[in-house]
């Protein structure tokens, strides 16, 4: 079999796992499509004053986008990797001839999978049953963003999956390093009349970035592709920061040697 | 040429010296029993070999490979099975298998495996519903997957029941039957005594003894022949042995028991004494291995 061959044959058990373990499937899934429907339902007729006029739920859906995406790849796939370091799993892996690019790459295609699949569901529920406008014209600057987000997240997932001590450690250390910043991100509610201080300190971390980005696709005064350079930027920034975290922090055992 | 030759290996941790120059090597075909204490540097040689820690000197070959280069094409020809390594929990036993056997360029067949360690009853068992004994015998399937030459079994029979080892050495047994190499660490020295065709010791970063189990340290020159004289009398000429008398009670220490044996019982007879409570023991390499280590200790 190929390298790429062993990498799709990885994300394909990598994917039943997923799915077999309650826990994991509900966390990533549930959370963000219950926070959908919550509060979408709870603003039903909301306008944004400060966003063009434009519903409650055309803001929302692209937050949820960016806080599904942030799941999959960033929570979903540090903790992950955390538990089968600290299980031996990876340990078992390394005796093993895998490429580690080829380990690593199902197991990142598993979470930019799931990614695929929040962002399918999260689109469809918000046009169905919300009437969120799917912009086709800034559909390249959505899918760009959402592609540049996944491989950020999911460098930044696999940095701090090296940084976790152990398994128990893992959710604590990872729900701690994002919930903060997702509030300070007008991933939930505008930000708009917030401190100044507290919006510049939120900009310069990923999560803003990506939710601007996304907002910005589904910002019907947008013209033009959807790309929003400056966030695309900084996101590519923290995606190479990551990459070298990653690289620098990865181990395959967690005993000391 | 070796399956694995190691001279003048050593390892330090900081200024801790864990390994402290060890040579041995491991013949092609042959299962080799590396015992030792926890502490003494087992484990810390056995990662070495498997290529999971460098070594600070020494030359380590296995399969002809340098472990310390993480090669694919060695990672290719041995197994491993390590002590307390997990596995996906949510994947069924067949699934696991057939994951794993994709990592390897020529893997055995997925139901050759289940055979083989006696899991054809359970391959559509999620993994985390698995006993204790099960799971350790997919550890062994896993490190079978690629169907290596040499195969590292980290304490395999932990936590078995007697028939469970029963099986699990019959398992291993049959690995030899089919010409693979097998590294074996154990703390049951029946384990050893039961399988290994040689064996190591190895206490405070040195091995201490290497043999086969029968002769380990001498043990064949080790027979004790016990008896007590009725009525008393003067033995015999035994030739070169260590003659112990606690009152009646004697104990002979002898390197040869058939001849020893037959002078003392000869004798007996011709005199018309009988030797009571006659017994032949020879110490069991537990004894041997517990005299070693702790000589170690002491030095």
């Amino acid at each position: 079999m190929t390298d790429l061959g062993i990498a799709a044959r990885q994300l394909r058990f990598e994917q039943k796992a997923f799915w077999r373990n309650p826990a994991g499937a509900v966390f990533t899934f549930a959370f963000p499509l219950l926070f959908l429907v919550i509060f979408s339902t709870l603003n039903s007729g909301a306008r944004i004053q400060e966003r063009g006029n434009i519903s409650f739920v055309t803001f929302f859906v692209p937050g949820i986008l960016a806080f599904g995406l942030i799941s999959a790849c960033y929570t979903n796939l540090a903790i992950r990797m955390t538990v089968n370091r600290d299980f031996g799993i990876l340990k078992r892996v390394r005796g093993t001839p895998v490429p580690t690019w080829a380990y690593l790459a199902g197991q990142v295609g598993s979470s930019v999978l799931i990614t695929f699949i929040l962002f399918v569901l999260t689109v469809g529920l918000g046009v169905v049953a919300f009437g969120v406008d799917f912009r086709t014209g800034t559909a390249p600057g959505l899918f760009v963003t959402l592609v540049m987000g996944a491989a950020c997240f999911c460098a930044l997932g696999l940095a701090v999956s090296g940084l976790c001590p152990n398994a128990d450690a893992a959710p604590a250390i990872v729900n701690f390093s994002i919930f903060p910043l997702l509030f300070v991100s007008g991933i939930f509610f505008p930000l708009d009349n917030a401190p100044s201080w507290l919006t510049s300190v939120a900009k310069l971390f990923p999560m803003q970035q990506l939710a601007n980005g996304l907002q910005y696709a589904f910002d019907p005064r947008t013209t033009g592709l959807g790309f929003n350079g400056g966030d695309l930027w900084r996101l590519l920034a923290w995606t190479v920061a990551g990459s070298l975290l990653a690289v620098r922090l990865f181990r395959w055992d967690s005993a000391k040697k | 040429m070796p399956a694995i030759r190691v001279r003048g290996l050593r390892k330090s941790y900081g200024t801790i010296e864990a390994v402290r120059g060890v040579d041995f090597d491991v013949a092609e075909g042959e299962i080799f029993g590396f015992l030792g204490p926890n502490g003494a540097g087992k484990t810390t040689i056995v990662e070495i070999l498997e290529g999971y820690r460098q070594r600070s000197a020494g030359d380590v070959e296995v399969l002809g490979h340098d472990p310390a280069r993480g090669e694919r094409r060695l990672r290719k020809r041995i197994g491993i099975v390590l002590q307390e390594t997990g596995v996906e929990r949510f994947l069924r036993v067949a699934e696991v298998l057939e994951l794993y056997c994709g990592y390897y360029p020529e893997p055995r067949p997925v139901d050759e495996l289940l055979a083989l360690v006696g899991l054809e009853d359970k391959r559509n068992e999620v993994v985390k519903r698995l006993s204790g004994g099960q799971r350790r015998r997919l550890d062994l399937a896993l490190g079978l997957a690629g169907d290596p030459e040499l195969i590292f079994l980290d304490e395999p029979t932990t936590g078995f029941d007697p028939t469970a080892r029963r099986e699990a050495w019959e398992i291993v047994r049959n690995l030899r039957e089919l010409g693979k190499t097998v590294f074996l660490t154990t703390h049951y020295m029946d384990e050893a005594q039961h399988l290994a065709d040689r064996v190591a010791v190895i206490a405070a970063g040195r091995i201490v003894a290497d043999g086969p189990p029968d002769r380990l340290s001498g043990r064949d020159d080790a027979t004790e022949i016990r008896f007590s004289l009725s009525p008393p009398a003067e033995l015999p000429d035994l030739g070169p042995v260590t003659v112990t008398a606690n009152g009646r009670g004697v104990v002979v220490r002898t390197a040869d028991a058939t001849a020893t044996l037959h002078i003392l019982t000869g004798w007996a007879l011709d005199r018309g004494i009988t030797l009571d409570g006659l017994t032949v023991v020879r110490p069991t390499l537990e004894d041997v291995y517990l005299e070693l280590t702790a000589q170690a200790a002491r030095d």
